[in-house]
Order: C-alpha cells, then sequence, then structure tokens
C-alpha cells in the first residue's frame, strides 16, 4: 500500500464527506482527490521524476494538505519546511535535499525573496502584488488549467521514499529523516489501530504539518475516513475551543505546551465537551499534576500518554485505563513494533529499573537520515536477528515488572521545548556567528510551559559589550521562534574538560543546583 | 489614542520583534497570519494589556476578533469601556 492510497480509498468510499476543514473552507474526499491530481499531473509536467523531492512551505491550509497527496500521487517525495523557519534555513534544507519545485503562499514572500537555488521551480499561492518576484507557476493556473482529474499511473512500490521530515539531532543542521510508504503506512495503521479511530472520527490539530505529529493527524484522519479540523496554531485557545464544540470534535493531540495553556484557562469547566473521545499528549511528558486536572476537565476523554520519535514516528502508548496506576509511564510497545532496553554494550536488559537506551524495531523505522551515512550509522545499528536494523533512541528509559516504559532522559543533550526537539549546537552554531561572542553554550532548563526553555550561555570577547537584547535578536532573525534563548546569561569563564572543552554537563548541573536552591526559597 | 497606540507597538517590538525596529508594522496586519505572536507570547500580550490597562481579560474574550492586530486591540480596550474618553475628548 502506498501513502496515498489513503486518500483514492476513503474517496471511493466517501467521495462527499468533508475531509477537512480550514477556516469555515470545507474540502470533501471527492473535491481534496480531484485537485491532488491536478497537482500531480502539473509535477509530472514539471518534469518531476520518481522519488525526486518537492518542498511545501505553507501555513496549516487546505494547500498543505492538496499538496502532499498530489506530490505523492506523482511518485515524488514531499518535504514540509516549519512555517516559522527563517532564510537561511530554508536554503539549507532546499538545497540539502535538492528539492525540484517549491510550493509556497506570497505570503512568505520575504522569506524567499533571497533565495539562491537556480533550478528551482516555484508554484505559488495567492496574489502577486506588485513588485514581488512572480511565480514560475501560480496555484490557481495548476488548479483550473483543464489539467485532467485523474488519477496519474502508479510510479512507486512502498519501498520507496514517501518524505523527508526534516529534525534537529545532535549535529548543528538539522537532519532529513527518510521515510518510505510502508514506514508510514506502518505507523499510522498501528495508532489508528489503538486509538480505535473510526470514520466518525473528527480531529482538531492545531499541530504544524512539518511536526510529524502534525502531520499524521491528516493522514491517519485521510486513512479512516475521518474528517480534520486544521486551525494554524494555539494561539488564540478559545477560538479553537469554540470549534471543537461546534465541529463537534472527538480527537485533540497535545503538546505538552498546549495542555498547560489549556489548564490556565479557569473559564473551560463551564463548557461541556460532550463529543470529545480522546486526548494525546506527546513531544514530552506531561507533569502528573496536569494529567490529573486534565482528567477533572475531561472526565469522560480518554488520555493517552505516548512516546515517539520522528525517526519512527511512533514506539508507545499508554492505554489510558493504566494512568492512574502509572501516570508517568509511557506504555508499552503500538501494535507491530518491539522495543527494549539495552546496556552500554547493546546487551538486551530485562531487570526491572535497570536504566538503559531504548531500542526499536518496526517497519515504521526509518531508511535513514538524507546524505548522512555518518549519523544513519550511529543511529541504525544491527539487531539480534541476521539481516536485522534496529533503531537506537538515543533516549534513556526503564522498565517496569510489567513491561511498562518510563522516559528517564536524553542520551545526548538535545532540548525537549513546546514539543519540538532542539539542538543545542544548532543555536549555538549562530551565537557563533554575533560578533563580539567568543564562546557560546545553550542547554535547557526547567520550564512549567514550554517543559524545557532554551538558556544561552555567553562569554564576551574582550573589550566587546553586548546586551541579552541584542543576542535574542540576532537569533530572532536566524532561528525558529522555538528555538530563540528565552535566557541569556554572559559569563566570564566556562567550567571546562580535562581537554579544554566546554564542559556541558557541568554547566547543566550548575543550573540545577541553582533551580532547587530558588525553588526551596519560594 | 495615539497613546494607547504607541505602547502596544513597543511592547510587541521589544518582545516579538526584538531589533526588527526598521519593519513596518502596519495597525491592521494579522498577528497570527504573520506568525508574530505564538501561542505562549499570546499569554504575554494579555498580561501586558491587563496590567497596562487595568482590565480584566477574560478567556473568552482571547479571540482573534479582539486581539489578532493593533487596531483589534484598541477597539477592544473602546469596548471594555476603559480609560480612553478622556484622551479622545
Amino acid at each position: 500500500m502506498l501513502l496515498q492510497d489513503f486518500l483514492t480509498e476513503s474517496t471511493e468510499r466517501f467521495p462527499d464527506k468533508v475531509a477537512v476543514i480550514l477556516r469555515g473552507h470545507r474540502l470533501t474526499y471527492g473535491e481534496l482527490e480531484r485537485r491532488a491530481n491536478r497537482l500531480a499531473w502539473a509535477l509530472i509536467d514539471l518534469g518531476v521524476k520518481r522519488g525526486e523531492r518537492v518542498a511545501v512551505f505553507l501555513d496549516n491550509s487546505l494547500e498543505s494538505v492538496i499538496a502532499l497527496f498530489g506530490i505523492l500521487k506523482a511518485g515524488a517525495v514531499f518535504v514540509i519546511l516549519s512555517a516559522a523557519a527563517k532564510a537561511a534555513k530554508v536554503e539549507y534544507i532546499l538545497s540539502h535535499c535538492g528539492a525540484r519545485v517549491l510550493i509556497s503562499h506570497c505570503n512568505k514572500h520575504e522569506v524567499l525573496r533571497n533565495l539562491k537555488l537556480p533550478g528551482l521551480v516555484k508554484i505559488m499561492i495567492g496574489e502577486d502584488e506588485a513588485g514581488q518576484s512572480p511565480p514560475d507557476v501560480s496555484w490557481s493556473q495548476v488548479m483550473t488549467a483543464g489539467a485532467a482529474d485523474h488519477c496519474p499511473p502508479r510510479r512507486n512500490i512502498d519501498l520507496d521514499l514517501a518524505a523527508l521530515i526534516y529534525t534537529s539531532g545532535s549535529t548543528a543542521d538539522p537532519k532529513g529523516v527518510m521515510l518510505t510508504h510502508l514506514n508510514m503506512v506502518s505507523a499510522a495503521t498501528s495508532i489508528i489501530s489503538y486509538l480505535k479511530n473510526t470514520p466518525d472520527d473528527i480531529i482538531m490539530n492545531v499541530l504544524p504539518l512539518s511536526f510529524d505529529y502534525g502531520l499524521y493527524q491528516v493522514l491517519m484522519a485521510v486513512k479512516f475516513g475521518g474528517t480534520v479540523v486544521l486551525e494554524k496554531s494555539f494561539v488564540y485557545p478559545y477560538a479553537v475551543i469554540d470549534k471543537m464544540i461546534r465541529e463537534r470534535v472527538s480527537g485533540f493531540p497535545l503538546v505538552p505546551t498546549i495542555a498547560a495553556i489549556l489548564l490556565q484557562l479557569e473559564s473551560l469547566k463551564n463548557y461541556t465537551f460532550s463529543s470529545l473521545r480522546y486526548i494525546t499528549n506527546t513531544g514530552g511528558a506531561l507533569p502528573e499534576s496536569h494529567i490529573s486536572r486534565l482528567r477533572d476537565l475531561f472526565p469522560k476523554v480518554a488520555i493517552y500518554s505516548m512516546y515517539g520519535l520522528t525517526e519512527c514516528k511512533r514506539v508507545s502508548y499508554l492505554p489510558p485505563e493504566e494512568l492512574d496506576r502509572r501516570p508517568n509511564s509511557v506504555g508499552r510497545p503500538m501494535p507491530n513494533v518491539e522495543a527494549f532496553i539495552v546496556d552500554e554494550q547493546g546487551n538486551e536488559i530485562d531487570e526491572p529499573g535497570r536504566i538503559g537506551e531504548l531500542v526499536v524495531r518496526g517497519s515504521n523505522v526509518m531508511r535513514g537520515y538524507w546524505q548522512d551515512p555518518e549519523e544513519t550509522a550511529r543511529v541504525l545499528r544491527p539487531g539480534r536477528y541476521p539481516g536485522d536494523v534496529v533503531l537506537y533512541t538515543g533516549d534513556y528509559f526503564k522498565m517496569d515488572e510489567e513491561g511498562y516504559l518510563f522516559f528517564v532522559g536524553r542520551k545526548d543533550d538535545l532540548i525537549k521545548t513546546r514539543g519540538e526537539r532542539v539542538s543545542p549546537r544548532e543555536v549555538e552554531n549562530v551565537l557563533h556567528q554575533i560578533d563580539g561572542v567568543l564562546e557560546a553554550l545553550v542547554i535547557g532548563v526547567p520550564d512549567d510551559l514550554l517543559g524545557q526553555a532554551v538558556k544561552a550561555f555567553i562569554m564576551l570577547q574582550e573589550g566587546k559589550m553586548l546586551s541579552e537584547k541584542e543576542i535574542i535578536a540576532y537569533c530572532m532573525d536566524k532561528l525558529e521562534f522555538f528555538m530563540v534563548p528565552k535566557f541569556v546569561e554572559f559569563l566570564t569563564e566556562f567550567p571546562r574538560t580535562a581537554t579544554g572543552k566546554i564542559d556541558r554537563r557541568a554547566m547543566a548541573m550548575r543550573e540545577e543546583r541553582l533551580n532547587s536552591l530558588f525553588a526551596n526559597k519560594v | 489614542m495615539k497613546e494607547i497606540e504607541k505602547q502596544i507597538k513597543d511592547f510587541i517590538f521589544e518582545n516579538f520583534l526584538i531589533g526588527q525596529s526598521t519593519r513596518d508594522l502596519k495597525n491592521d496586519v494579522s498577528f497570527l497570519d504573520e506568525g508574530i505572536i505564538d501561542s505562549t507570547g499570546m499569554l504575554e500580550l494579555v498580561a501586558f494589556i491587563e496590567n497596562t490597562y487595568g482590565i480584566v481579560v477574560e478567556d473568552e474574550e482571547l479571540i482573534p476578533e479582539n486581539l489578532d492586530s493593533i487596531n483589534r486591540i484598541i477597539a477592544y480596550l473602546e469596548r471594555k469601556g476603559c480609560l480612553f474618553s478622556k484622551l479622545r475628548g
């Protein structure tokens, strides 16, 4: 099965059912299928070949859903850029993945203006204002040019790539996670089976489609023939809540930051979410206190704590009925996935409570990182059976007597903030570009709202003066908002390791000590 | 009115558009569409409005109609009946 078959099959079953709702616009399966087909033909006419990359740089929109299915139908690989990405990152990813075509909107003109990618064809949505660079192809042209409505012939098999999802890793540059049709169909199928989705489900998605958790809300809803209500963000919580009630939403995926904002809304208790069936959380653990308050607010709603990483989408989920017994567990492996804990030598640990690295085996495990065999070899390693390949997650876990998994911490120092992974090195790289910065170190510090907040420590060159604001301003220009340091502290020296490198662990421990001191005082 | 406009603009530039003071922020630009404010930023903006203008922003008032541009915030403050009669008079 290929990923785009989700759409074709649901269109056959429910041609007139609404598949996607966005800001009052409703797109039926039939219409989604036709528009995706038109885009697919347009891409083929532009010369896009099987396996070539087509990038999407859009806010959550009907067009972004049409785009991803259209790209798949053309036999190409979709790459969804974060709508918040800045010029340098957009250029990096487009050139790194060798995108042939970019689908974007005129409102992204500022970011795209100085792109230096001569071979790239741009399909642009929206009215082109005077003075802006004209698109190579306009979206409306693609959608109306009398193009064929039928599906182009299949060019792929399920071992072909369906998507590259860029994510932060331990290196400075984001990495492109290569996912085949088989990977994504497998993950979607397993998740749908444990969430027990049916065509009656209506999902509220406020998460960006560049984030796999947001993307899968769309893919899965299309697979089970449900409806997805897309929102650009959770900036106006009551607008979202209002829509949830009006559209009779039954599934609401959260990250910890959204849960924290929800719980701050005092009048939420006055609303009745009679159609809401389940809430899911991933992208960081929910504090126990938040879980119990969510349960009070949504007494009849099943709450799923889950764990995963882009490299395999999802690993485990906690059956909602287990939540009272083990609120801090992320459960057991989802259907068709195996997970086990290994020690430093790679030997399986079966003693309950002993900490080791979590290893995942399943057809959801990625093919590797795009054009990065070294990083790929670091995380994809031989498994216990001949020819087997397993994923080393880089996350420390332990298991209880009944095999339930508990997240302990990261093996590397990736920061988890707002449900996103942030590579300290990516932020440090930007800090080092600032004139006057001698050395910089970035760590995550605990934060009630964000999970972790990004904190930068900076040592200035002698005689240079820089303010916290100037540092943050520079970062805002170069980094997506969730990577921008929330705190900046200037230091005159760093703790060092024996080899003279900055001692990251020592800095993290110093922060922890300060935090606990502060916590005791309040 | 000009005073309020300036206060809100200053707050936005100091907190969400740091260092982009050259960028022109028109009064009718949507914070959401332009990606100027994220969900935690909205909480900061609300706290600022409450502290500066001595009003309480009810949870239900956290909707784009009230808060999604400088003009909308000004109109919202006006509807809340706070303090402008003198300034306008």
